[in-house]
C-alpha cells in the first residue's frame, strides 16, 4: 500500500527565495504528524503543494500513491487553509451541500449533521458564514475539509482563531480522526497542542526538514531534580538511571528525601534547539 | 457536467444572494422607462421636420434606427458592465480572498471551475442583453412604428460580444487582482468602442491609415465589430436617402462584418478560452 503522504525532495523557489529546499516526509495510513517551524519557514508551502495548490519546483509529492494536483490526489484528500474563507453569503449547511457535491460524497444531510456535530456547530447550521465569529467558521472549515471523508487531511492552523475549549473541542476531533485510521498533517505553532496529539513531529527551518521524531524520541533526559527538607537541587546532565545514586547518596550524608523527578527536553526546547542550528 | 452545473449553480446563487439581479433590474426599469420617455419624444419631434413624400425621407426609420442604435450602445454598455463585475476577481482575487482554494482542491478541477464560471457569466449576461434588447426594440416600435431589421440576429452578435467581454475578464482575472481587472477591461472595452468610432471617421474622410486601425481593432476585440455588425444589419433592408441620412448619423455609419465577423468572434471565444485554461492550470494559488 502507498503510503498516505510522500515528498521527495521537494523543493520551491519563489524567485531567488528558497521557501523549501529537498524536504523529504513520509506519512503512513493512520499516522497524525505536526508539522512545526518558525514563520516563513516553508511548512503551508509544503500543504499547498500537496493539495495541487502550488507547483513545486524540484520533487514531487504523492497522495495515496497519486501525484499531488491529480483528480485521484484531490478526491483523497480534506484541506483546511490557515487563511480559511468562506463566502459569507452561505449558510453552514449550504457550504457542506456544496462541498458535497464537489466531492461527490452520496452521505447528505446525515454526513452533514454529524460533521457539524463533530466541530460543535448544529444549531448554527442555517446561519450564513457573515453572522459566524472567526473561530465558527474556523470549525466550519474543518466540517468542509471532512466532507466526503477523505483518508488524507491536509490541515493548516486549525487552531488559529480558536478559544482554549474551542481547541480542546479540535483536539478531541483529532484523536477521533485518529481512531477512524485518517492521516492527518498537522501544521501548528501551538507546540503543546502537536505535542498532546501527535504521533511524530517534523520541524522545518528555512525550507529544509531539520528534524523528525515522536516527541518521546525527540525529547532527551536533562537532569534529576530532587527535593529535600533542606530545598530542591538540579542534577545537571544526569539521567533515570542515575536517580538511585543520587538519592542514596544525599541520604547517606543525611538529607531527607520528598520526591525524585527526571527532567527532560520539552518539545519547545527541541523546537528551538532545531530551528535555532 | 454535474461538476459543471453546481459550480454554475453555485455562482448564479451568489449573484441571487447578493441582490445583484435585483439591483440590476431596478436600474435597468429606471434606464428603459428614460428610454421609452426618450424615444416617444424624438419620434414625436422629428415628425414635423419633413414630409416623407417629399424627399423620399422617412423620419421614423432615421429616428427609430437612430434611438435603437443608442439603446444598443447602451445594452452593450450595461451587459460589459455587469461581465466585468461578475467576473473580475474570479481566479486571483478570489484566491487572494482565500475564496477560491477549499474549490480548486476538490476533485472538479481547474479546468472545471472556469468553464464553469464562464457559463454562469456569460448565462447571466446573455439574458440580460436579450431582455433588455427586446424591451428596447418594443418600446422603439410602440413609440414611433419602427421596427429593426434582423432584430434577432442584431440581439444574437451584441450577447456574443458581451461574452467576449466576459471572456476576456476572466482571462485577467487568472493575471491581474480583482481591481486592477477591473480596470483593464473597463480600458479595453473604451479602447475598442474609440478604435471602432476612429475607423467611422476614416471611412468619412478616407482615411486609410484609420480604416486600418479600425481593422485591426476588429481582430484584436471582436466585441465591437459584432457591436458595428449589429447597428449595421437593423437598418440593412433601408436604402436611398433614408440611408444616406442614416448614415450621416452617429450610428449609421457603421459597416457590416457579416459572417466573417461572427466566425471570427467563436474563434476569438474558443481562444481566449484556451489560454485563461492553459494559464490558470499553471498558476500557482499562494
Amino acid at each position: 500500500m502507498p503510503p498516505a503522504l510522500a515528498a521527495r525532495g521537494l523543493g520551491k523557489h519563489y524567485g531567488s527565495i528558497r521557501a523549501l529546499d529537498g524536504v523529504d516526509l513520509e506519512l503512513a495510513e493512520g499516522d497524525l504528524v505536526g508539522l512545526l517551524g518558525p514563520n516563513g519557514a516553508g511548512k503551508s508551502t509544503l500543504v499547498k503543494i500537496a493539495c495541487g495548490l502550488v507547483r513545486p519546483t524540484d520533487g514531487s509529492v504523492d497522495i495515496c500513491g497519486a501525484r499531488a494536483g491529480s483528480a485521484a490526489a484531490r478526491r483523497s484528500l480534506g484541506y483546511l487553509a490557515e487563511l480559511f474563507r468562506f463566502p459569507g453569503w452561505v449558510t453552514a449547511d449550504e457550504l457542506l451541500v456544496l462541498h458535497q457535491r464537489l466531492a461527490g460524497s452520496r452521505g447528505g444531510v446525515a454526513e452533514r449533521t454529524e460533521l457539524l456535530e463533530l466541530v460543535g456547530l448544529v444549531e448554527a447550521r442555517d446561519r450564513r458564514v457573515e453572522e459566524m465569529s472567526k473561530g465558527m467558521q474556523q470549525r466550519l472549515g474543518l466540517a468542509q475539509a471532512l466532507v466526503g471523508s477523505p483518508p488524507v487531511l491536509l490541515l493548516d492552523e486549525p487552531t488559529s482563531a480558536l478559544d482554549p475549549s474551542g481547541r480542546r473541542t479540535v483536539r478531541e476531533l483529532l484523536e477521533e480522526l485518529r481512531a477512524r485510521g485518517h492521516t492527518v498533517l498537522l501544521n501548528s505553532h501551538l507546540l503543546s497542542e502537536v505535542e498532546l496529539v501527535c504521533d511524530r513531529v517534523a520541524i522545518i527551518s528555512r525550507g529544509r526538514l531539520v528534524t523528525e521524531g515522536s516527541p518521546a524520541e525527540l525529547s532527551r533526559e536533562r537532569g534529576v531534580e530532587v527535593e529535600t527538607a533542606s530545598g530542591t537541587r538540579v542534577f545537571e546532565r544526569a539521567t533515570r538511571a542515575d536517580a538511585p545514586g543520587i538519592v542514596a547518596r544525599l541520604v547517606a550524608e543525611g538529607e531527607q528525601v520528598y520526591g525524585v523527578r527526571v527532567l527532560s527536553t520539552t518539545l519547545e526546547d527541541v523546537y528551538l534547539e532545531a530551528v535555532a542550528e | 457536467m454535474n461538476d459543471v452545473a453546481v459550480i454554475v449553480g453555485y455562482a448564479l446563487r451568489e449573484s441571487l444572494r447578493r441582490k445583484v439581479f435585483l439591483i440590476v433590474l431596478l436600474l435597468s426599469c429606471a434606464f428603459l422607462a428614460l428610454y421609452g420617455v426618450g424615444a416617444w419624444r424624438a419620434f414625436r419631434d422629428t415628425a414635423s421636420f419633413v414630409s416623407p413624400d417629399q424627399i423620399g425621407l422617412d423620419s421614423d426609420v432615421v429616428t427609430g434606427a437612430t434611438v435603437l442604435g443608442l439603446a444598443m450602445f447602451a445594452t452593450l454598455f450595461l451587459g460589459t458592465v455587469l461581465a466585468i463585475f461578475l467576473t473580475l476577481g474570479v481566479v486571483r482575487g478570489d484566491a487572494e480572498r482565500g475564496l477560491l482554494q477549499p474549490l480548486v482542491v476538490r476533485p472538479v478541477g481547474r479546468s472545471t471551475l472556469i468553464v464553469a464560471r464562464f457559463i454562469a457569466a456569460a448565462v447571466v449576461c446573455g439574458v440580460y442583453v436579450v431582455v433588455l434588447f427586446a424591451a428596447e426594440t418594443v418600446i422603439t416600435g410602440l413609440a414611433g412604428g419602427w421596427w429593426p431589421d434582423h432584430a434577432v440576429l442584431a440581439g444574437g452578435e451584441l450577447v456574443v460580444a458581451v461574452a467576449v467581454i466576459v471572456a476576456l475578464s476572466l482571462l485577467g482575472s487568472v493575471f491581474l487582482s480583482a481591481t486592477a481587472n477591473g480596470i483593464a477591461v473597463f480600458m479595453v472595452f473604451g479602447g475598442g468602442l474609440v478604435a471602432g468610432l476612429l475607423a467611422q471617421i476614416g471611412r468619412a474622410i478616407g482615411s486609410d491609415t484609420l480604416r486600418s486601425i479600425g481593422r485591426w481593432a476588429s481582430l484584436a476585440l471582436p466585441f465591437e465589430a459584432l457591436y458595428q455588425d449589429s447597428l449595421h444589419v437593423i437598418t440593412s433592408g433601408t436604402s436611398g436617402f433614408n440611408r444616406f441620412a442614416l448614415e450621416l448619423g452617429p450610428f449609421g455609419g457603421s459597416v457590416g462584418g457579416g459572417a466573417e465577423v461572427r466566425a471570427w468572434a467563436v474563434v476569438y471565444l474558443v481562444l481566449v478560452g484556451a489560454a485563461c485554461l492553459a494559464a490558470f492550470a499553471r498558476r500557482d494559488l499562494p
